[in-house]
């Protein structure tokens, strides 16, 4: 019995330990979900009752729809768009010399440190006139907001790309130069096939990314209809916080499934494409 | 480890002449093929017909964008744009019908950098040597007219206006005003102008033409708005009175340029420009609320490292800071290890699911966990303190903040660092921990003296982005405990605020807007973290070559 401890016992106790301490935060976020009162005050551990009248009011009073659609369409978009722009610019620095090579790639990843959010004085200028002269990419709009987000696209993520492009052999890509592709043959016919896990990974760090970001989504997007979720939700509970609980969990949990779901459909390749990227840093 | 040896040889600046001639031989045989093959491809790459027709249309969609951007340019006589533009279309040609080659892959996410990253950062910075901020924002000249459109009040005999409020088509308040002659008038912020083409109906207008005409509900739901709006003419300005009279009044103050100063007309009051601080100054030393932006040179700066008042905080903040980014990033390090130890084994049944629950924190939403678990450390109705019959003020206590804040860290970061360490166990050969089992060292040897040193090689560069991540993690203490608690002789900062919260209050929050003395805060905070971060990796890399 001991010895069965010492080599498995163990770690069902950690397992369960850690399962608990990562599942009742969200095991208290469906039960809120499901509390026919809806409020925070009412609300226990353990569901109470189940009633999907938060859900249906969260789609009656609030404009849910508008938001997720909001949400899915610009995280979607940014991300693809950001997660291209990332990998054009990590095949350059992993496979061409170039002078400012080193510099560039310390650059991207020194401007990322500079506080975030001050920016947002100067992009709210940079809009205001952009509003004016473009509203179809200004204020309130889908494309605004993502074309502010490819700001950010070169960064972290490249470096990920880039250390896991140098891990892909070179003699693969100088073959089939020798047989005549040209570069950008070899970049979409044979570098961009090979690179499958690394895009998930950032991919997916991309988009949580974006469906999380609050602080410029909150300045950029104030029509009620063209908010995101994380907009719309901290809205929700910035001022009735206990009221609107009920609300407030219905859309969380939701807002989760399609992060959940992206998440199962790429596993199998997260892991190894998370870690052989860091090997290089 | 053949990978990392090649890196290293790439990474490595190019030798001056010093280098021996065996080392660059080396060197240059290991390039020389990618870079000639890089040559040839230039002048390949457009004979192929695909790739020149995707070239052409892609390159014209660029200029049919750009002249469907440059069009409002033009209207608005927006030259600077319209400039920026010009550079932008000119180098995506030159980029793509000429070399280099690098460019093309680096110009379209640089862009974009350079116009929502870069640009801003300058700006800021620039900002930091201002007093950019709350009555402090425009010229001297803008300070002057909102100074006189101010003061405005009805001077008696002044001319009375029937009023209409309405909007434009972009949605801007606009009066509609009739004079007692029946002439009809359009006024917004930027003066007054006859209105041509309008239905007067009664002394009021009722419609025209390119203006909306609110309705009862619209004008209460725009009151303030409306109260606000004042219409500059030569005597004073327009405003309301309530929504459907409007009358002149005059500036009871006027700008002299012959003293340099605001006069007020009714008690005689001078406030002498002063062109260090920008604003208007009387002789008592009052300001009026109304300056303009001037350079302070270094003074943000300086005040920040000697004022007492700011240092002192700043410091406290600063060790605060620091201990928050280690302790989460070691926190979920240290869980996300232990977890990922546990499951390291085919022999835990149900291993499948134990990892698929473990990662289901960093699906839920941040934002909106980060906000449920602020009201689950709530002092009357929150879980915890129910759960566990306590009667704790959670945020109220600056050492019960510091450890929830902590703790909400912990459970949102530990599943990423349980994803990665899981990752990294699996790429560490079996052999290396078995051989060390066999020369007699025990479990906890093993882990200490094997596996832990390679996991580190392997996630230091992860380790170190996520404690420049928590060094920043602005959403971890604003949506949770906004900075609380704050001593009661300091409301400026609290035990929990990190460094960007604090400045984000400085910036945007309520004693008044200062972003001048922000962005230089913001310079020292970029400097910490940029320092840190180029240390770890330092010795990071030193690492590197010890273990490999």
């Amino acid at each position: 019995m001991k010895r069965w401890f010492m080599r498995v016992g163990w770690r069902h106790l950690v397992g369960l330990g850690a399962v608990a301490f990562s599942l009742f935060p969200i095991v208290f976020v469906i039960s809120a979900a499901l509390n026919p009162l809806g409020t925070l005050s009412s609300t226990e551990l353990l569901p109470t009752g189940a009633t999907f009248r938060n859900a249906a009011q969260l789609f009656e009073k609030t404009e849910f729809g508008h938001w997720y659609l909001n949400s899915i369409v610009i995280a979607g978009t940014a991300s693809v768009a950001s997660m291209f722009l990332s990998l054009l610019a990590a095949y350059a620095f992993s496979r061409m010399r170039f002078a400012g090579r080193r510099v560039g790639l310390l650059a991207l990843l020194l401007i990322q440190m500079f506080p975030q959010f001050l920016l947002i004085v100067t992009i709210f200028l940079i809009f205001t006139d952009i509003s004016d002269f473009w509203p179809s990419v200004g204020f309130n709009t889908w494309w605004g907001l993502v074309l502010l987000y490819l700001g950010g696209a070169l960064g972290v993520n490249t470096w990920l790309m880039k250390g896991f492009l140098d891990t892909v052999p070179k003699e693969l890509d100088e073959s089939a130069r020798m047989d005549g592709a040209s570069h950008v043959q070899v970049f979409f016919r044979i570098v961009l096939p090979l690179v499958t896990p690394i895009l998930a990974v950032v991919g997916l760090l991309a988009f949580i990314g974006t469906i999380n970001e609050f602080l410029m989504a909150n300045v950029f997007l104030k029509d009620p209809q063209s908010k995101t979720l994380a907009v719309g939700l901290y809205g929700l509970v910035a001022g009735e916080r206990n009221n609107n609980f009920g609300l407030f969990c219905v859309g969380s949990l939701l807002t989760a499934i399609p992060t959940v779901a992206l998440f199962q459909f790429l596993q199998r390749y997260i892991v190894s494409g998370l870690t052989s990227g860091a090997v290089k840093g | 480890m053949s990978k990392r040896d090649s890196g290293a040889v790439e990474t490595r600046p190019p030798r001056p002449e010093a280098a021996s001639t065996h080392h660059r031989r080396s060197t240059s045989s290991r390039k020389s093929p990618r870079s000639s093959v890089g040559s040839t491809i230039v002048a390949d790459s457009s004979t192929t017909t695909l790739g020149l027709i995707v070239k052409i249309l892609a390159l014209s969609m660029v200029t049919a964008v750009a002249i469907w951007a440059a069009f409002p340019l033009i209207d608005a006589k927006a030259w600077g744009w319209l400039a920026g533009e010009a550079v932008i279309v000119a180098s995506v040609f030159f980029v793509y019908l000429r070399r280099p080659l690098p460019m093309k892959y680096l110009l379209p996410g640089t862009l974009f950098l350079l116009a929502f990253q870069v640009a801003p950062v300058i700006y800021t910075v620039s900002t930091a040597f201002t007093n950019f901020g709350d009555g402090h924002r425009g010229t001297k000249q803008e300070a002057i007219t909102s100074i006189q459109t101010g003061s405005v009040k009805q001077v008696e005999g002044s001319t009375e206006y029937t009023l209409a409020v309405a909007t434009r088509d972009s949605g801007e308040l606009v009066f509609l005003l009739t004079d007692p002659d029946g002439q009809a008038f359009v006024g917004d912020a930027d003066g007054l102008r006859k209105l041509g083409g309008a239905t007067v109906d009664g002394g009021r207008v009722t419609a025209a033409s390119g203006y909306t005409l609110l309705k009862l509900g619209q004008l209460s739901a725009r009151n303030q708005e409306i109260g606000d709006l004042k219409v500059p003419t030569d005597n004073g300005a327009i405003i309301a009175s309530g929504v459907t009279q409007a009358f002149e009044a005059k500036a009871t103050r006027h700008y002299d340029p012959a003293c340099d100063c605001v006069i007020d007309v009714e008690t005689g009051t001078q406030w002498v420009a002063d062109a260090e601080t920008g604003s208007f100054v009387d002789a008592s030393g009052e300001r009026l609320p109304q300056g303009w932006k001037v350079n302070v040179g270094f003074d943000n700066l300086v005040s920040v490292a000697t004022d007492p008042h700011i240092s002192g905080p700043f410091v406290r903040t600063l060790i605060w800071n620091l201990g928050f980014a280690l302790a989460s990033t070691l926190g979920t390090f240290a869980i996300g290890l232990l977890c990922a130890l546990a499951m390291h084994s085919d022999r835990v049944r149900g291993q499948k699911i134990y990892r698929a629950l473990l990662i289901l924190p960093y699906a839920m939403p941040s934002f909106a966990m980060l906000l449920v678990w602020r009201d689950m450390f709530n002092a009357d109705f929150g879980l915890i303190n129910r759960m566990l019959s306590l009667h704790v003020d959670w945020f109220g206590g600056p050492w019960t903040a510091r450890a929830a804040a902590i703790a909400v860290q912990l459970w949102l970061g530990f599943p990423y660092m349980f994803l990665v360490s899981t990752g990294a166990l699996q790429a560490i050969p079996k052999e290396m921990t078995e051989a060390s089992q066999v020369d007699g060292a025990t479990v906890w040897q093993a882990f200490r003296q094997v596996t832990l040193p390679l996991l580190l090689v392997a996630l230091s560069p992860l380790l170190i982005s996520s404690f420049s991540f928590n060094f920043n993690n602005f959403n971890a203490i604003y949506l949770t405990t906004e900075g609380a608690p704050f001593p009661a002789d300091n409301t400026s900062v609290g035990a929990t605020d990190l460094l960007i919260t604090y400045t984000y209050r400085l910036a945007f929050g309520g004693a008044g807007a200062e972003y001048g003395f922000a962005a230089a805060v913001s310079i020292y905070i970029f400097t910490i973290v940029a320092v840190i971060s180029a240390i770890s990796f330092r010795r990071t890399r030193h690492q590197e070559e010890v273990y490999s």
